[in-house]
């Protein structure tokens, strides 16, 4: 695709400085490792190989979350996004949850979205932490400002933290918007922010060689199979 | 009274079944036990729908006449019965004493609910509705807040063990990856929902003591049985199972006001009449099914009924004698851990795994070996009102 590089300075927002987040690895329900890392923007065309097959799924509302990260992934992909970032769940290499963002500022957070692609695990709930994490304890802000687009989304952000409603339209738009802050994150850490650091050599060489992913058939089924976990 | 047996079992996959309504899952199940009868010219005098919630949650009442126009049945008797989570073994007794008694010769029994089309707050709140309106309802209690309840007693006065709850709810969920026509196909893992610290995430409290892993899932589902005279049945192609024993006892509406919370007598009433009606003891029962909507449930009822001394059903559960291949296979379906539990719906379930155990036609990994009897125990309210089948294997 032909660009003019003086009209991409000008589409090309300036970044934040982003400090990288640290890996971790967590143990999951059925006793699998899941670790958790920071994507690298030349990822991007091999994460949305997994979202495209939610692009086609009503349930829990995957199709609009799924477009909508689809869409923020191409634009920090095509320099669009203003320091963005996005943290992927690896289990055996496969990708089975990830998590975007962004700085809105120095002293505030922009949550995205949360997809979870194998379900029934919480890998949401441990995505969704870390982000938390990021902005709170390593990109150093002080808030995160939150909004829900699913009911399972409602239930796990805005009661399980307690997030706190706020004035502050969230860039989403949509619903009531919501933020997490500092206060919020450390009573909640606690019960919701776990996970072990470093990440055994291991893992790491496994989760790091490439980033695979189950079919399109084998996602739908996992997200809309019959069986709904 | 006739002796009678079952001549027909179906299931359909529970879970999350958003593309059926009620009607439409009470069918599937209810033409697979048909098929599975093979009544051929003949057809079912009367039709028994267990249900619990279809006023409540979907707003439609007579469900049991919906389905016999459904089925093309007409004019078969039709009712629906509801006993709340017992609802499914109360449908099977009515139509044990209808054919039992000789006034009808084919019956159909089947039992569902849809319960995933309302949010988990919502079903909670509709499973509530069987608890005290005064004493208890009001006060915010459900279900499992009265299981939390019940499970820190019963740890105080027997010794029982978060271990032995994580045992029972890790071997059920082994056994629901097994079963097709489980909700929770996922095998989960001590490390992961107990021993590691990232468990507190993985398996939350849920109501104090119980964490997420010990509560059955919210299921969509339904299961059928088809019943005759024991005599009529030895005509069919299928081995018959015959109905060997059942009982059924109440307890009192609150827990508050039994002398002892801990003990579930209605279980073991109902489990005494079944068993002196078919003339056996716990210890001639090859394998059970026990209505694990928590996981403290499955330990206590395999004390009440008989299988282990108070106190040492969370043990036997830690040596393995529970599952399959153990001294007494417990849940080998899963149970509601995994299998999940439509309430209305469980009970038969509950019946159709153990006619499918007692007819050696399950997959080894799931068949008790040389299966002879099965008991189901059936738990609706919190233990106020319980049922429970003695199933035997009937030789052609």
């Amino acid at each position: 695709m032909p660009f003019d590089m003086e009209l991409e300075a000008v589409l090309r927002p300036t970044q934040y400085p982003m400090p990288p987040y640290p890996p971790k690895v967590v143990t999951l329900a059925n006793g699998k490792k899941m670790v958790i890392r920071q994507a690298e923007r030349e990822d991007v065309p091999e994460i949305l190989k997994s979202v495209h097959p939610c692009l086609f799924i009503e349930r829990d509302y995957y199709n609009i979350v799924s477009a909508r990260l689809y869409g923020e992934l191409l634009a920090w992909y095509y320099y669009r996004a203003k320091s963005p970032y996005c943290l992927i769940g690896q289990v055996d290499g496969y990708l089975v949850g990830a998590v975007n963002g962004r700085m809105e500022n120095e002293k505030v957070g922009m949550s995205y979205h949360t997809l979870a692609i194998d379900r029934g695990l919480r890998i949401g709930s441990h995505l969704f932490a870390a982000k938390m994490e990021y902005h709170l304890e390593y990109l150093g802000q002080e808030e995160v400002l939150i909004v829900a687009e699913s009911p399972i989304g409602f239930r796990r952000w805005m009661i399980e933290y307690p997030l706190e409603p706020t004035t502050i339209p969230h860039e989403l738009g949509g619903g009531d918007s919501y933020r997490l802050t500092r206060e919020i994150y450390e009573k909640a850490k606690p019960r919701l922010v776990v996970g072990d650091r470093p990440v055994p050599p291991d893992l790491w060489e496994i989760n790091t060689r490439e980033i695979l992913f189950a079919d399109e058939k084998a996602i739908q089924e996992k997200i809309a199979g019959l069986k709904g976990r | 009274m006739r002796d009678v047996a079952i001549i027909g079992a179906g299931m359909i996959q529970f879970g999350r079944r958003d593309e059926d309504t009620l009607l439409d899952m009470l069918s599937y199940a209810s033409l697979k036990a048909l098929d599975d009868a093979g009544l051929g010219d003949k057809t079912v005098n009367a039709v028994y729908v267990g249900n619990m919630g279809q006023g409540i949650l979907q707003h439609q009442s007579s469900i049991a006449s919906s389905l016999v126009d459904r089925l093309s049945l007409l004019p078969a008797a039709a009712d629906t019965v509801e006993n709340g989570p017992a609802s499914g073994g109360s449908a099977i007794k009515n139509g044990l004493l209808a054919v039992a008694s000789g006034y009808y010769d084919y019956v159909l029994v089947v039992g569902g609910e849809k319960m995933r089309e309302v949010t988990g707050w919502r079903a909670t709140d509709f499973v509530a509705t069987m608890t005290h309106p005064q004493a208890e309802y009001p006060y915010g209690i459900t279900l499992p807040g009265m299981a939390g309840m019940f499970t820190r007693l019963y740890m105080e006065k027997y010794g029982v063990t978060r271990e032995m709850l994580v045992a029972v709810a890790i071997k059920n969920q082994a056994m629901g990856g097994l079963n097709p026509y489980a909700h929770v196909e996922m095998a989960i893992d001590k490390e992961g929902i107990f021993d590691s610290p990232h468990a507190v995430v993985n398996n939350p409290m849920g109501a104090d003591p119980l964490h997420l892993y010990d509560m059955c899932p919210v299921s969509d589902g339904a299961a059928a049985v088809v019943l005759c005279s024991l005599e009529a049945a030895k005509k069919l192609k299928k081995p018959p199972v015959l109905i060997a024993g059942f009982g059924q006892a109440t307890d009192t509406h609150t827990l508050q006001e039994r002398e002892d919370p801990t003990d579930l007598k209605a279980v073991t009433l109902a489990a005494q009449q079944a068993f002196e009606m078919a003339k056996l003891k716990p210890s001639d029962i090859s394998v059970a099914e026990l209505h694990d909507a928590f996981t403290i449930l499955e330990i206590a009822e395999s004390e009440h009924v008989g299988f282990f001394k108070k106190g040492e059903g969370g043990k036997a559960v830690l040596a393995g004698k529970t599952k399959l291949g153990g001294q007494i296979p417990i849940n080998v379906s899963g149970g509601l851990k995994a299998r999940g539990h439509p309430v209305g719906g469980t009970g038969v379930a509950q019946v159709v795994d153990i006619v499918w155990q007692l007819r050696h036609e399950l997959p080894k990994e799931r068949q008790v070996k040389n299966a002879q009897n099965g008991l189901t125990v059936n738990f609706g309210g919190f233990g106020n009102n319980v049922t429970a089948f003695v199933l035997r294997r009937v030789e052609q």
